[in-house]
Protein backbone atom coordinates (compact mmCIF):
# COMPACT_ATOMS: atom_id res chain seq x y z
CA UNK A 1 0.00 0.00 0.00
CA UNK A 2 2.51 2.33 1.02
CA UNK A 3 5.06 1.52 -2.26
CA UNK A 4 1.88 1.84 -4.73
CA UNK A 5 1.08 5.55 -2.70
CA UNK A 6 4.37 6.69 -2.76
CA UNK A 7 4.48 6.01 -6.52
CA UNK A 8 1.55 7.24 -6.86
CA UNK A 9 3.21 10.42 -5.45
CA UNK A 10 6.44 9.89 -7.97
CA UNK A 11 4.53 9.56 -11.11
CA UNK A 12 1.85 13.18 -10.03
CA UNK A 13 5.29 14.63 -9.34
CA UNK A 14 6.91 14.11 -12.71
CA UNK A 15 3.90 15.18 -14.07
CA UNK A 16 3.72 18.28 -12.45
CA UNK A 17 5.06 21.49 -14.29
CA UNK A 18 9.04 22.14 -14.21
CA UNK A 19 10.14 25.55 -14.59
CA UNK A 20 13.48 25.47 -16.92
CA UNK A 21 13.87 28.63 -17.60
CA UNK A 22 12.40 32.40 -16.70
CA UNK A 23 13.18 36.01 -17.36
CA UNK A 24 11.92 39.04 -17.33
CA UNK A 25 12.06 40.77 -20.86
CA UNK A 26 11.87 44.06 -21.95
CA UNK A 27 8.21 43.25 -22.77
CA UNK A 28 6.85 40.27 -20.59
CA UNK A 29 8.21 37.53 -18.25
CA UNK A 30 9.01 34.46 -20.70
CA UNK A 31 9.37 31.34 -19.10
CA UNK A 32 9.70 27.51 -20.06
CA UNK A 33 7.90 25.01 -18.14
CA UNK A 34 8.24 21.15 -18.47
CA UNK A 35 5.44 18.65 -17.87
CA UNK A 36 6.53 15.15 -18.70
CA UNK A 37 7.88 15.40 -22.08
CA UNK A 38 5.87 18.10 -22.68
CA UNK A 39 8.07 21.81 -23.30
CA UNK A 40 6.09 25.19 -22.74
CA UNK A 41 6.81 28.99 -23.26
CA UNK A 42 4.45 31.03 -21.33
CA UNK A 43 4.61 34.81 -20.92
CA UNK A 44 2.01 34.04 -17.67
CA UNK A 45 2.66 31.91 -14.69
CA UNK A 46 -0.75 30.94 -15.39
CA UNK A 47 0.68 28.79 -17.93
CA UNK A 48 -2.69 26.90 -19.02
CA UNK A 49 -3.84 29.22 -20.37
CA UNK A 50 -0.97 31.40 -21.67
CA UNK A 51 0.85 28.80 -23.52
CA UNK A 52 2.38 30.40 -26.48
CA UNK A 53 4.47 27.77 -27.80
CA UNK A 54 4.29 23.80 -26.79
CA UNK A 55 6.89 20.90 -27.84
CA UNK A 56 6.97 16.85 -27.13
CA UNK A 57 10.63 16.71 -26.43
CA UNK A 58 9.86 12.82 -27.36
CA UNK A 59 8.78 13.75 -30.77
CA UNK A 60 9.74 17.32 -31.42
CA UNK A 61 7.83 17.55 -34.76
CA UNK A 62 4.28 16.94 -33.06
CA UNK A 63 2.23 20.09 -33.04
CA UNK A 64 1.22 20.49 -29.73
CA UNK A 65 -1.17 23.34 -29.96
CA UNK A 66 -5.04 23.17 -31.80
CA UNK A 67 -3.63 26.91 -33.64
CA UNK A 68 -0.69 25.79 -34.74
CA UNK A 69 -2.08 22.82 -36.48
CA UNK A 70 -4.96 25.11 -37.97
CA UNK A 71 -2.18 27.49 -39.01
CA UNK A 72 -0.82 25.13 -41.20
CA UNK A 73 -4.15 24.70 -43.23
CA UNK A 74 -2.96 27.80 -44.88
CA UNK A 75 -0.99 25.18 -47.05
CA UNK A 76 -4.71 23.63 -48.36
CA UNK A 77 -5.23 27.30 -50.14
CA UNK A 78 -1.41 27.88 -50.93
CA UNK A 79 0.22 24.56 -51.50
CA UNK A 80 3.86 25.30 -52.20
CA UNK A 81 4.33 28.95 -50.97
CA UNK A 82 7.91 30.12 -52.02
CA UNK A 83 7.92 32.58 -49.60
CA UNK A 84 7.17 33.08 -46.53
CA UNK A 85 6.23 35.56 -43.41
CA UNK A 86 6.20 34.41 -39.68
CA UNK A 87 5.38 37.73 -37.79
CA UNK A 88 5.39 36.98 -33.85
CA UNK A 89 8.29 34.01 -33.42
CA UNK A 90 6.76 32.29 -30.53
CA UNK A 91 9.02 29.16 -30.17
CA UNK A 92 9.53 28.68 -33.87
CA UNK A 93 6.83 26.02 -34.37
CA UNK A 94 5.54 27.53 -37.93
CA UNK A 95 9.12 28.21 -39.39
CA UNK A 96 10.19 25.00 -38.04
CA UNK A 97 7.56 22.85 -39.95
CA UNK A 98 7.68 24.98 -43.25
CA UNK A 99 11.28 24.31 -43.47
CA UNK A 100 10.88 20.45 -42.88
CA UNK A 101 7.90 20.04 -45.25
CA UNK A 102 8.94 23.13 -48.13
CA UNK A 103 12.52 21.92 -49.28
CA UNK A 104 12.20 25.39 -51.34
CA UNK A 105 10.76 27.68 -48.97
CA UNK A 106 12.47 31.21 -47.91
CA UNK A 107 11.20 32.05 -44.50
CA UNK A 108 11.51 35.18 -42.95
CA UNK A 109 10.53 35.31 -39.12
CA UNK A 110 9.82 38.92 -37.27
CA UNK A 111 9.96 38.74 -33.52
CA UNK A 112 9.72 41.84 -31.95
CA UNK A 113 11.01 40.47 -27.85
CA UNK A 114 14.88 38.80 -28.32
CA UNK A 115 14.35 37.12 -25.14
CA UNK A 116 12.02 35.26 -26.99
CA UNK A 117 14.16 34.53 -30.21
CA UNK A 118 17.01 33.35 -27.37
CA UNK A 119 14.62 31.06 -25.92
CA UNK A 120 13.34 29.24 -28.72
CA UNK A 121 16.74 28.53 -29.94
CA UNK A 122 17.83 27.22 -26.54
CA UNK A 123 14.86 25.27 -25.82
CA UNK A 124 12.49 24.83 -28.78
CA UNK A 125 15.07 23.42 -30.91
CA UNK A 126 14.85 26.49 -33.12
CA UNK A 127 17.74 27.06 -35.56
CA UNK A 128 17.61 30.18 -37.66
CA UNK A 129 19.30 29.40 -41.07
CA UNK A 130 20.23 31.08 -44.38
CA UNK A 131 16.47 29.67 -45.77
CA UNK A 132 15.08 31.03 -42.45
CA UNK A 133 15.78 34.24 -40.93
CA UNK A 134 14.68 35.42 -37.97
CA UNK A 135 14.93 39.67 -37.51
CA UNK A 136 14.19 41.36 -33.68
CA UNK A 137 11.87 43.59 -34.83
CA UNK A 138 8.21 45.26 -34.61
CA UNK A 139 6.07 43.29 -37.08
CA UNK A 140 4.65 46.33 -38.76
CA UNK A 141 7.76 48.20 -38.96
CA UNK A 142 8.91 45.37 -40.68
CA UNK A 143 6.20 45.13 -42.92
CA UNK A 144 6.36 48.68 -44.13
CA UNK A 145 9.99 48.75 -44.74
CA UNK A 146 9.70 45.11 -46.68
CA UNK A 147 7.02 47.20 -49.02
CA UNK A 148 9.48 49.96 -49.64
CA UNK A 149 11.79 47.01 -50.71
CA UNK A 150 9.09 45.66 -52.81
CA UNK A 151 9.26 42.19 -51.66
CA UNK A 152 6.45 40.03 -51.81
CA UNK A 153 5.63 37.00 -49.70
CA UNK A 154 3.23 33.94 -51.00
CA UNK A 155 2.22 33.21 -47.19
CA UNK A 156 2.18 35.72 -44.48
CA UNK A 157 1.68 34.04 -41.19
CA UNK A 158 0.45 36.20 -38.42
CA UNK A 159 1.03 35.18 -34.79
CA UNK A 160 1.56 37.90 -32.65
CA UNK A 161 -1.60 38.13 -30.46
CA UNK A 162 -1.52 36.94 -27.19
CA UNK A 163 -3.98 36.86 -24.22
CA UNK A 164 -2.81 39.15 -22.12
CA UNK A 165 -2.09 41.70 -24.97
CA UNK A 166 -2.32 42.59 -28.18
CA UNK A 167 -0.31 45.10 -30.49
CA UNK A 168 -3.36 47.31 -31.50
CA UNK A 169 -0.85 47.89 -34.26
CA UNK A 170 -1.21 44.76 -36.19
CA UNK A 171 -4.91 44.85 -35.86
CA UNK A 172 -5.96 47.77 -38.10
CA UNK A 173 -7.52 48.12 -41.48
CA UNK A 174 -4.25 50.19 -42.56
CA UNK A 175 -2.27 47.24 -41.83
CA UNK A 176 -3.97 44.83 -43.13
CA UNK A 177 -3.76 46.73 -46.34
CA UNK A 178 -0.15 46.85 -45.85
CA UNK A 179 0.07 43.11 -45.56
CA UNK A 180 -2.20 42.73 -48.86
CA UNK A 181 0.22 44.67 -50.53
CA UNK A 182 3.26 42.65 -49.42
CA UNK A 183 1.40 39.13 -50.61
CA UNK A 184 2.33 38.41 -54.12
CA UNK A 185 -0.30 37.77 -56.56
CA UNK A 186 -3.16 34.70 -54.46
CA UNK A 187 -1.23 35.29 -51.85
CA UNK A 188 -2.27 33.96 -48.35
CA UNK A 189 -2.73 35.23 -45.33
CA UNK A 190 -2.95 33.14 -42.41
CA UNK A 191 -3.61 35.02 -38.73
CA UNK A 192 -4.22 33.43 -35.19
CA UNK A 193 -6.70 36.05 -33.28
CA UNK A 194 -9.44 35.55 -30.81
CA UNK A 195 -13.00 33.71 -30.99
CA UNK A 196 -14.56 35.33 -28.19
CA UNK A 197 -15.29 38.72 -26.82
CA UNK A 198 -16.85 42.17 -28.27
CA UNK A 199 -13.72 42.30 -30.29
CA UNK A 200 -14.80 39.51 -32.52
CA UNK A 201 -16.85 41.54 -34.48
CA UNK A 202 -14.78 44.37 -34.64
CA UNK A 203 -11.73 42.27 -36.24
CA UNK A 204 -13.82 40.38 -38.30
CA UNK A 205 -15.45 43.45 -40.12
CA UNK A 206 -11.68 44.89 -40.59
CA UNK A 207 -10.87 42.19 -42.34
CA UNK A 208 -13.64 41.76 -44.18
CA UNK A 209 -13.43 45.47 -45.37
CA UNK A 210 -9.36 44.66 -47.02
CA UNK A 211 -9.80 41.23 -48.13
CA UNK A 212 -13.79 40.79 -48.57
CA UNK A 213 -14.88 37.15 -48.14
CA UNK A 214 -12.57 34.77 -46.08
CA UNK A 215 -11.56 31.77 -44.45
CA UNK A 216 -12.86 31.45 -40.48
CA UNK A 217 -11.71 28.62 -38.54
CA UNK A 218 -13.07 28.49 -34.98
CA UNK A 219 -12.20 26.34 -32.20
CA UNK A 220 -10.93 27.88 -28.59
CA UNK A 221 -8.96 29.99 -30.89
CA UNK A 222 -9.51 31.55 -34.40
CA UNK A 223 -7.93 31.46 -37.51
CA UNK A 224 -8.41 33.56 -40.45
CA UNK A 225 -7.04 32.94 -44.16
CA UNK A 226 -7.53 35.69 -46.16
CA UNK A 227 -6.10 35.98 -50.04
CA UNK A 228 -4.71 38.76 -52.34
CA UNK A 229 -6.98 37.10 -54.92
CA UNK A 230 -9.69 34.75 -55.00
CA UNK A 231 -10.32 32.82 -52.45
CA UNK A 232 -10.12 29.26 -53.54
CA UNK A 233 -13.81 27.44 -52.91
CA UNK A 234 -14.04 24.25 -50.79
CA UNK A 235 -13.25 21.44 -53.34
CA UNK A 236 -10.38 23.18 -54.06
CA UNK A 237 -9.15 23.36 -50.37
CA UNK A 238 -9.99 19.84 -50.16
CA UNK A 239 -8.18 18.68 -53.32
CA UNK A 240 -4.79 20.58 -52.09
CA UNK A 241 -5.04 19.46 -48.43
CA UNK A 242 -3.88 15.56 -49.53
CA UNK A 243 -0.96 17.50 -51.16
CA UNK A 244 0.74 16.92 -47.80
CA UNK A 245 -1.67 14.87 -46.19
CA UNK A 246 1.11 12.30 -45.21
CA UNK A 247 3.96 14.70 -43.69
CA UNK A 248 1.23 16.88 -41.83
CA UNK A 249 -0.04 14.06 -40.35
CA UNK A 250 3.39 13.06 -38.68
CA UNK A 251 3.03 16.96 -37.09
CA UNK A 252 -0.32 15.58 -35.83
CA UNK A 253 -2.23 17.17 -38.19
CA UNK A 254 -5.58 15.25 -39.27
CA UNK A 255 -7.18 16.45 -42.89
CA UNK A 256 -10.13 15.04 -41.37
CA UNK A 257 -10.16 17.81 -38.22
CA UNK A 258 -9.18 20.54 -40.01
CA UNK A 259 -11.83 20.52 -43.50
CA UNK A 260 -14.35 20.68 -41.99
CA UNK A 261 -13.41 23.76 -39.88
CA UNK A 262 -13.40 26.01 -42.97
CA UNK A 263 -16.21 28.53 -43.08
CA UNK A 264 -16.76 31.48 -44.60
CA UNK A 265 -19.92 32.24 -42.88
CA UNK A 266 -20.36 35.42 -41.74
CA UNK A 267 -20.96 34.88 -37.70
CA UNK A 268 -20.57 38.42 -36.45
CA UNK A 269 -22.48 41.72 -36.39
CA UNK A 270 -21.93 43.59 -39.72
CA UNK A 271 -22.31 47.06 -38.04
CA UNK A 272 -19.36 46.80 -35.57
CA UNK A 273 -16.81 50.01 -36.08
CA UNK A 274 -13.97 49.09 -37.98
CA UNK A 275 -10.71 48.67 -36.52
CA UNK A 276 -8.60 51.95 -38.06
CA UNK A 277 -4.84 53.51 -37.03
CA UNK A 278 -7.15 56.06 -35.61
CA UNK A 279 -9.33 53.82 -33.99
CA UNK A 280 -8.10 50.69 -32.34
CA UNK A 281 -9.27 49.73 -28.92
CA UNK A 282 -8.62 46.07 -29.18
CA UNK A 283 -7.09 45.50 -25.77
CA UNK A 284 -10.50 47.51 -24.05
CA UNK A 285 -12.66 45.78 -26.73
CA UNK A 286 -10.79 42.22 -25.36
CA UNK A 287 -11.71 42.98 -21.64
CA UNK A 288 -15.11 41.56 -21.78
CA UNK B 1 -16.99 85.91 -19.93
CA UNK B 2 -20.46 86.91 -18.96
CA UNK B 3 -21.89 83.42 -18.21
CA UNK B 4 -19.09 83.38 -15.66
CA UNK B 5 -19.77 86.75 -14.41
CA UNK B 6 -23.49 85.32 -14.11
CA UNK B 7 -22.26 82.80 -11.80
CA UNK B 8 -21.16 85.75 -9.50
CA UNK B 9 -17.35 85.65 -10.12
CA UNK B 10 -15.90 88.92 -9.31
CA UNK B 11 -12.58 89.71 -11.61
CA UNK B 12 -10.34 89.16 -8.44
CA UNK B 13 -11.74 85.94 -8.33
CA UNK B 14 -11.11 84.90 -11.74
CA UNK B 15 -7.30 85.92 -11.31
CA UNK B 16 -6.74 83.54 -9.33
CA UNK B 17 -9.00 81.15 -10.94
CA UNK B 18 -8.12 81.27 -14.19
CA UNK B 19 -3.71 80.80 -13.63
CA UNK B 20 -4.77 77.26 -11.90
CA UNK B 21 -7.28 76.31 -14.44
CA UNK B 22 -5.07 76.76 -17.20
CA UNK B 23 -2.58 75.09 -15.10
CA UNK B 24 -5.00 72.17 -14.67
CA UNK B 25 -6.20 72.10 -18.14
CA UNK B 26 -2.45 72.29 -19.13
CA UNK B 27 -1.43 69.34 -17.65
CA UNK B 28 -4.58 67.29 -18.55
CA UNK B 29 -3.57 68.11 -22.57
CA UNK B 30 -0.29 67.18 -22.23
CA UNK B 31 -0.53 63.57 -21.05
CA UNK B 32 -3.36 62.99 -23.17
CA UNK B 33 -1.28 64.24 -26.54
CA UNK B 34 1.34 61.90 -25.00
CA UNK B 35 -0.41 59.23 -24.49
CA UNK B 36 -2.20 59.68 -28.26
CA UNK B 37 1.63 60.29 -29.29
CA UNK B 38 2.19 56.65 -29.07
CA UNK B 39 -0.84 55.77 -31.26
CA UNK B 40 0.31 57.90 -33.67
CA UNK B 41 3.52 56.37 -33.80
CA UNK B 42 2.70 53.32 -33.52
CA UNK B 43 2.08 52.70 -37.54
CA UNK B 44 5.05 53.35 -38.33
CA UNK B 45 7.76 52.85 -35.19
CA UNK B 46 5.70 49.82 -33.92
CA UNK B 47 5.12 49.75 -30.01
CA UNK B 48 8.46 48.65 -29.20
CA UNK B 49 9.32 50.07 -25.62
CA UNK B 50 11.90 52.20 -27.00
CA UNK B 51 9.19 54.27 -28.80
CA UNK B 52 7.72 54.74 -25.81
CA UNK B 53 10.94 55.97 -24.54
CA UNK B 54 11.39 58.32 -27.64
CA UNK B 55 8.03 59.84 -26.48
CA UNK B 56 8.64 60.26 -22.78
CA UNK B 57 12.23 61.56 -23.41
CA UNK B 58 11.18 64.56 -25.68
CA UNK B 59 8.33 65.51 -23.59
CA UNK B 60 10.25 65.64 -20.76
CA UNK B 61 13.15 67.47 -22.45
CA UNK B 62 10.51 70.17 -23.72
CA UNK B 63 8.84 70.56 -20.60
CA UNK B 64 12.16 70.86 -18.91
CA UNK B 65 13.32 73.91 -21.97
CA UNK B 66 9.55 75.02 -21.50
CA UNK B 67 9.70 75.81 -17.49
CA UNK B 68 12.96 77.48 -17.83
CA UNK B 69 11.42 79.91 -20.89
CA UNK B 70 8.53 79.95 -18.72
CA UNK B 71 9.85 81.45 -15.46
CA UNK B 72 11.70 84.20 -17.49
CA UNK B 73 8.97 85.26 -19.32
CA UNK B 74 7.56 86.28 -16.58
CA UNK B 75 9.76 88.59 -15.46
CA UNK B 76 8.50 91.03 -17.61
CA UNK B 77 4.86 92.28 -16.96
CA UNK B 78 3.48 89.39 -16.29
CA UNK B 79 -0.12 88.69 -16.55
CA UNK B 80 -3.63 86.55 -16.90
CA UNK B 81 -3.54 87.28 -20.78
CA UNK B 82 -0.25 86.25 -21.73
CA UNK B 83 -0.72 83.51 -19.92
CA UNK B 84 -4.10 82.72 -21.98
CA UNK B 85 -1.85 82.75 -25.02
CA UNK B 86 0.50 80.37 -23.80
CA UNK B 87 -2.03 78.37 -23.97
CA UNK B 88 -3.53 79.10 -27.07
CA UNK B 89 0.02 79.06 -28.51
CA UNK B 90 0.06 75.26 -27.02
CA UNK B 91 -2.78 74.40 -28.77
CA UNK B 92 -2.03 76.26 -32.11
CA UNK B 93 0.90 74.02 -32.53
CA UNK B 94 -0.82 70.58 -32.38
CA UNK B 95 -2.95 71.59 -35.61
CA UNK B 96 0.86 70.84 -37.78
CA UNK B 97 0.20 67.04 -36.03
CA UNK B 98 -3.06 66.80 -37.63
CA UNK B 99 -2.75 68.18 -41.03
CA UNK B 100 1.18 66.62 -41.82
CA UNK B 101 1.74 64.14 -39.11
CA UNK B 102 1.54 61.09 -40.96
CA UNK B 103 3.74 62.19 -43.94
CA UNK B 104 5.73 63.70 -41.56
CA UNK B 105 6.38 60.12 -39.86
CA UNK B 106 6.78 58.43 -43.34
CA UNK B 107 9.34 61.12 -44.08
CA UNK B 108 11.32 60.54 -40.60
CA UNK B 109 11.33 56.53 -40.90
CA UNK B 110 12.95 56.75 -44.56
CA UNK B 111 15.33 59.32 -43.58
CA UNK B 112 16.28 57.83 -40.23
CA UNK B 113 16.32 53.76 -40.58
CA UNK B 114 17.06 52.97 -37.08
CA UNK B 115 13.75 52.75 -35.58
CA UNK B 116 15.41 54.37 -32.29
CA UNK B 117 16.36 57.51 -33.32
CA UNK B 118 13.80 57.70 -35.70
CA UNK B 119 10.51 57.62 -33.05
CA UNK B 120 13.04 60.23 -31.17
CA UNK B 121 13.15 62.25 -34.18
CA UNK B 122 9.58 62.05 -35.03
CA UNK B 123 8.89 62.80 -31.20
CA UNK B 124 10.84 66.14 -31.43
CA UNK B 125 9.46 66.90 -35.07
CA UNK B 126 5.59 66.53 -33.45
CA UNK B 127 5.43 67.40 -30.17
CA UNK B 128 8.40 69.34 -29.48
CA UNK B 129 6.81 72.46 -30.03
CA UNK B 130 3.48 72.23 -27.69
CA UNK B 131 4.99 70.99 -25.34
CA UNK B 132 7.59 73.22 -25.20
CA UNK B 133 4.47 76.22 -24.63
CA UNK B 134 2.97 73.82 -22.49
CA UNK B 135 5.95 73.35 -19.91
CA UNK B 136 5.73 77.58 -20.03
CA UNK B 137 2.42 77.60 -18.12
CA UNK B 138 3.15 76.57 -14.94
CA UNK B 139 6.06 78.91 -13.64
CA UNK B 140 4.13 81.95 -15.02
CA UNK B 141 0.90 81.00 -13.51
CA UNK B 142 2.90 80.49 -10.23
CA UNK B 143 4.14 84.20 -10.84
CA UNK B 144 0.21 85.38 -11.15
CA UNK B 145 -0.85 83.67 -8.11
CA UNK B 146 2.31 84.75 -5.53
CA UNK B 147 1.92 88.14 -4.60
CA UNK B 148 4.07 87.24 -1.17
CA UNK B 149 7.20 85.68 -1.09
CA UNK B 150 5.87 84.11 2.36
CA UNK B 151 2.74 82.90 0.40
CA UNK B 152 5.01 81.86 -2.44
CA UNK B 153 5.91 77.73 -1.58
CA UNK B 154 1.76 77.49 -0.62
CA UNK B 155 0.94 78.86 -4.27
CA UNK B 156 3.32 76.98 -6.17
CA UNK B 157 2.06 73.33 -4.25
CA UNK B 158 -0.92 74.09 -4.84
CA UNK B 159 -0.47 74.59 -8.39
CA UNK B 160 1.72 71.59 -8.60
CA UNK B 161 -1.07 69.95 -7.56
CA UNK B 162 -3.37 71.22 -10.18
CA UNK B 163 -1.45 70.38 -13.04
CA UNK B 164 -0.13 67.12 -12.15
CA UNK B 165 -3.58 66.17 -11.26
CA UNK B 166 -5.02 67.40 -14.04
CA UNK B 167 -1.94 65.42 -16.04
CA UNK B 168 -3.86 62.24 -13.90
CA UNK B 169 -6.96 63.04 -15.26
CA UNK B 170 -5.80 63.14 -18.67
CA UNK B 171 -4.02 60.00 -18.50
CA UNK B 172 -6.69 57.87 -17.53
CA UNK B 173 -9.75 59.51 -18.99
CA UNK B 174 -7.47 58.89 -22.36
CA UNK B 175 -6.46 55.09 -22.02
CA UNK B 176 -9.68 54.02 -20.24
CA UNK B 177 -12.55 55.98 -22.28
CA UNK B 178 -11.39 58.51 -25.23
CA UNK B 179 -10.09 56.42 -27.35
CA UNK B 180 -12.82 53.64 -26.67
CA UNK B 181 -15.26 56.15 -28.28
CA UNK B 182 -12.75 58.75 -30.46
CA UNK B 183 -10.26 58.59 -32.98
CA UNK B 184 -7.09 59.82 -32.48
CA UNK B 185 -7.56 63.08 -34.22
CA UNK B 186 -11.36 63.84 -32.77
CA UNK B 187 -9.76 63.38 -29.67
CA UNK B 188 -6.77 65.87 -30.45
CA UNK B 189 -9.23 67.99 -31.93
CA UNK B 190 -11.76 68.40 -28.64
CA UNK B 191 -9.02 68.88 -26.81
CA UNK B 192 -7.67 71.62 -29.19
CA UNK B 193 -11.29 73.25 -28.83
CA UNK B 194 -11.51 73.09 -24.76
CA UNK B 195 -7.46 74.73 -24.58
CA UNK B 196 -9.48 77.32 -27.19
CA UNK B 197 -11.93 78.37 -24.90
CA UNK B 198 -10.13 78.87 -21.55
CA UNK B 199 -7.17 80.27 -23.57
CA UNK B 200 -9.94 82.54 -25.28
CA UNK B 201 -11.47 83.11 -21.98
CA UNK B 202 -7.66 84.38 -20.42
CA UNK B 203 -6.85 86.50 -23.27
CA UNK B 204 -10.16 88.75 -23.07
CA UNK B 205 -9.76 89.41 -19.26
CA UNK B 206 -9.06 92.87 -18.49
CA UNK B 207 -7.20 95.22 -16.25
CA UNK B 208 -3.77 95.63 -14.71
CA UNK B 209 -0.43 93.91 -15.07
CA UNK B 210 0.20 92.07 -12.04
CA UNK B 211 2.73 94.38 -9.94
CA UNK B 212 6.07 93.76 -9.32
Amino acid sequence: MVLVALAAAAAVHADSPRLLHSERSLYREVLVYQTGDQRCMCFTRNCRVGRQSCMDMKHPDHFELNYTRMMLGALYLKPQPRSVLVIGLGGGTLPRALVRLLPDVSIDSVEIDPAVVRVAEKYFDFSPSERSRVAEQDGRVFVKRAIRERRRYDLIMLDAFDHEYIPEHLLTQEFLREVKSLLAPDGVLAANTFSSSRLYSHESVTYASVFGTFYNLKRENRVIFATNGTLPDLPTIATNSRIHEAKLRTFGIETETLLPLFSTRADWNAKARVLTDQYSPANLLNLE
Amino acid sequence: MHKLAAFGLSRLRMRILLPYLIAGWSGFFVMAVELLGGRLLAPTFGSSIYVWGAIITIFMLALSLGYLAGGRYSMHAPNVRRLGALLLIAAATVVPILLFGEAMLDAVAIAVPDPRFGSLLASLALFGVPTFFSGMISPYAVRLLVHDPRNAGRHAGQLYFVSTFGSAAGTLLTSFYFVLILEVNQILISLLAISAVIGMTAVMQKGDEVQA
